[in-house]
């Protein structure tokens, strides 16, 4: 028979705090905390020492100094007579906007591939394989690179367009290719219902969110009139409606126009111009990206078995029902984690932007700003902090995501 | 009845018809084709399609390619060559080898000590790589780190000496008194090692480097291929010991040392590269002692290793939670105490489960020594962006040195995955 016994006690000896289990964790987090102090400490004297020895302090005074300088690729209103921390924002809009842009092509990119590199089609797969291959191994800043290059070295000048011979032309006489960056035609508002650009966008944005609910309603709709009577109502047409109508109408009211770039004395004027940073960016970061991503899509559906298939197929679903209905939604769960982790790499590699100048946070903030002020310590945290709370912001909106989508066990 | 069936005999054939051949749709080459390029509409449009793409590729480089140029002193002489034709000129390669491998500033005559270090890096890391070779050579594996430092920096062999030897007392201070406790053993191996380096590096005299055998070469005149393959090699392995410190640290009762490994991890997972390298070449030096002066690649080297060992931690971690409770519970009640459990029971299984992830990291990790460039090191894409591309004689060969570079990092990269997975073969000891 095993009774409990308390240890013998014998008192507290020295080689109780190494060999006895109870005081052994507290000895070794009591000198984790020494040592933990005394590097802060370490560092942090050095530091202030050196701070003395060059004559600086900490302060974040210079933020409200002007820049000096200009910045082409912004959102924002910003000239050189701006603040640092204008620059700064001008920086986190780009960050932001690159980051976006290039998690949904990756995306598009990676769903395709990945779901061609499973074809039955035995070219179209190994063409995929090389693909995902190639950009895979090979460094996203080679690729920024040379995509960067062909926007620079091989687009035609502005120069190119002029002339009765000219060698280039616009492609269907709206879009303009040259070295200096894509020039795509701009929609305005003739006689906009507020007079500021945003506000009108304003309106349709929530005008399309309106219709986005409307159609939400519909499906509702549709489904209780399903359970009730057996039938699904066709709502093709309703959906379209409610889409299109009020669309129309609040372009037809606003008075939509296109202005068209168009080739003035040097240069192309009107229009949007993406710089060639830009696209450069944008393009190599989904491409790489859609690579990964292209795996994590293959390996989804390759983990749902091929039971679900069959037994779908035995239902009586269609091939399009079979993916949509039933592989989808399960691979979806074992994608979305590594695509969340594929996300936050975009958002960081967009910091790559400083190796073509494009106006990231990381080249105003810890490029010109940096070099300009000299304040290393404070521009690298500002920097720092912003990734952490852009990383952390990520992680958790697809976390609540992944979170809805997940088994729901009991 | 059976009248009947006698009287039709005559149409009954006697011999079997011989056999005929399979239809030809059903055999061979036409077959394939079918099942796989051609099965139904859509997959005759995509093979199609590829077959477009593929021809256009092929088209526009294969000449570029072949009508390469190999030896031109610069891309004018290249253009005279090629008289108007399309085709590569390869001979930026040539002519720039060394640049590109070596980096600008490294001497010219100390070429063969890289080069000796790439050969005996072969040897160093096949025990580590291949199971099935002598165990013995894991030695050699150990010194390696000594002699390849001597051989590239150059200067006093009794630098990287005293240093082996500090190695060396601290492993034999943990051998002796590691027995019997593993913390006593641990912690006098540290002390030990440190008093010797403290006493050693006393000991080398001044200026020991200025008439060694090897010249010195400083950490500045690194670059070319060279520095991103010593940057790739030194902190995937500094930092797969880190990486597993990190990770037990994390799964540890211990909140203090748990909540230090989660802050560290988190905070580096969350910060792009690029962030620390700034850290490195702008920030670091204010955190050294005042007149000390540690150089960049140390710097770089540290940051890097802190980047890759807190996603190795993660990659490890995951394996540490694969591994059933147990394993954990049957190493507890066979008396054994935690680094014993972890050494002999958890950590072999949690590797194997881990080295996928592990690869997947060094390969992300040798690509990232590219961003090295931007904080004007000049690594392989450093090199041609600043001193070749900016040359007067190869202004705007873009394609084949930036192709050049790309096949490189390919070849290495793909490699080492093949790598992985022919060893995730290899260990695969289940579902059999």
């Amino acid at each position: 028979m095993s009774t409990l016994t308390d240890p013998p006690n014998t008192g507290f000896r020295l080689s109780m705090l190494i060999n006895d289990t109870r005081y052994r964790s507290l000895t070794f987090q009591v000198i984790a905390a020494i040592a933990l102090a005394l590097s802060i400490w370490y560092l942090g004297n050095n530091l202030i020492q050196n701070l003395r020895a060059a004559g600086l302090n900490i302060s974040y005074s210079f933020l409200g100094d002007p820049s000096g300088y200009d910045i082409n690729q912004r959102l924002v209103e910003y000239d050189s007579q701006s603040s640092h921390m204008r620059a700064a924002i001008v920086g986190v809009l780009n960050t932001l906007l690159v980051a976006f842009l290039a998690c949904i092509t990756a995306t598009i990119f990676g769903v395709i591939a990945g779901v061609l590199r499973l074809s039955n089609n035995w070219l179209v797969s190994k063409l995929m394989a090389v693909y995902v291959e190639i950009f895979r191994n090979i460094p996203v800043l080679i690729w920024i690179i040379i995509i960067f290059t062909i926007m620079t070295a091989v687009m035609p000048g502005p120069r190119a367009f002029r002339g009765d011979n000219a060698t280039s032309s616009m492609l269907f006489d709206l879009f303009a290719f040259t070295n200096r960056g894509v020039y795509i035609p701009m929609p305005w508002f003739e006689h906009g219902l507020f007079a500021s650009a945003g506000m009108n966008w304003l309106v349709v944005i929530a005008g399309l969110i309106g219709s986005w609910f409307a159609t939400r309603r519909i499906g509702i709709w549709a489904t209780a009139k399903q359970e009730e009577t057996g039938v699904r109502p066709k709502t093709l047409l309703m959906v379209l409606g409610v889409w299109l109508v009020p669309f129309v109408l609040l372009m037809l009211i606003m008075g939509l126009t296109w202005e068209v770039p168009a080739l003035k004395g040097f240069n192309f004027k009107g229009g949007i111009k993406i710089g060639g940073p830009l696209i450069a960016l944008w393009f190599a970061l989904s491409i790489y990206t859609g690579a990964f991503i292209a795996e994590n899509v293959r390996a989804g559906i390759q983990a749902i078995s091929k039971g679900q298939t069959e037994a779908a197929a035995a239902l009586g679903l269609r091939q399009g029902r079979i993916m949509n209905l039933v592989i989808l939604p399960q691979a979806l769960r074992v994608i979305i984690p590594p695509l969340i982790s594929q996300y936050l790499n975009i958002t960081k590699n967009s910091s790559l932007a400083i190796a073509v100048g494009y106006a990231d946070i990381t080249a105003t903030l810890g490029g010109i700003t940096l070099n300009q002020t000299g304040r290393a310590i404070e521009c690298v945290l500002l920097l720092m902090l912003f990734y952490l709370t852009a990383s952390l912001a990520i992680s958790m909106v697809m976390n609540i995501y992944n979170a809805s989508v997940k088994l729901k066990e009991r | 009845m059976a009248d009947n069936k006698n009287n039709s005999v005559a149409y009954v054939a006697e011999t079997m018809l011989p056999e005929l051949p399979p239809p030809a749709r059903e055999t061979g080459v036409v077959k394939w084709l079918r099942e796989n390029l051609f099965s139904n509409a859509t997959n005759s449009v995509l093979t199609i399609v590829s077959i477009i793409v593929i021809y256009m590729i092929a088209q526009n480089t294969l000449p570029w390619i072949m009508n390469g140029v190999w030896q031109a002193p610069s891309l004018a002489a290249c253009r005279e060559v090629l008289e108007g034709q399309s085709g590569a000129c390869f001979a930026v390669l040539t002519e720039r080898w060394n640049q590109l491998i070596y980096g600008f500033k490294y001497p010219v005559d100390a070429y063969w000590r890289p080069n000796l270090a790439f050969v005996l890096l072969l040897v160093a890391i096949a025990p580590v790589l291949f199971f099935d070779l002598p165990r013995k050579m894991l030695i050699f594996t150990a010194l390696y780190p000594f002699i390849a430092f001597w051989l590239i920096w150059g200067g006093t062999i009794l630098g990287p000496l005293v240093a082996l030897l500090g190695f060396a007392a601290g492993g034999y201070v943990f051998q002796t008194f590691g027995k019997g406790s593993f913390a006593v053993g641990f912690f006098g191996g540290i002390v030990a090692a440190f008093v010797v380096w403290g006493i050693g590096g006393g000991l080398i005299p001044e200026g020991a480097s200025e008439n060694a055998m090897l010249t010195a070469v400083p950490s500045r005149d690194l670059g070319g291929f060279m520095l991103n393959l010593m940057l790739g090699v030194t902190c995937v392995s500094l930092s797969v010991p880190l990486g597993i410190a990190l990770a037990l640290g994390r799964q540890s009762d211990m909140p203090l040392i748990k909540w230090i490994c989660v802050i560290f991890i988190e905070f580096v997972r969350g910060v792009p590269l690029i962030t620390l390298l700034f850290v490195a070449s702008v920030m670091l030096a204010y955190f050294f002692p005042p007149e000390s002066t540690v150089d960049l690649f140390l710097r770089v080297v540290i940051m890097i290793t802190m980047f890759s060992a807190a996603y190795i931690a993660e990659v490890i971690r995951g394996g540490l939670a694969a591994l059933p409770k147990g394993q954990y519970e049957a190493a507890d009640s066979l008396g054994l105490d935690y680094p014993q459990a972890m050494r002999l029971i958890i950590l072999p299984q949690a590797l194997k489960i881990s080295i996928p992830g592990i690869v997947n990291v060094a390969v992300g990790l040798f690509k990232d020594t590219t961003l090295v460039s931007v904080i004007s090191m000049f690594d392989l894409v450093g090199m041609i962006r600043g001193p070749i591309l900016a040359s007067t004689e190869w202004n705007g060969v873009y394609w084949e040195l930036l192709g050049f570079a790309a096949l490189l990092f390919f070849v290495v990269c793909y490699g080492i995955s093949q790598y992985s997975q022919w060893l995730e073969r290899r260990l695969a000891t289940d579902h059999r």
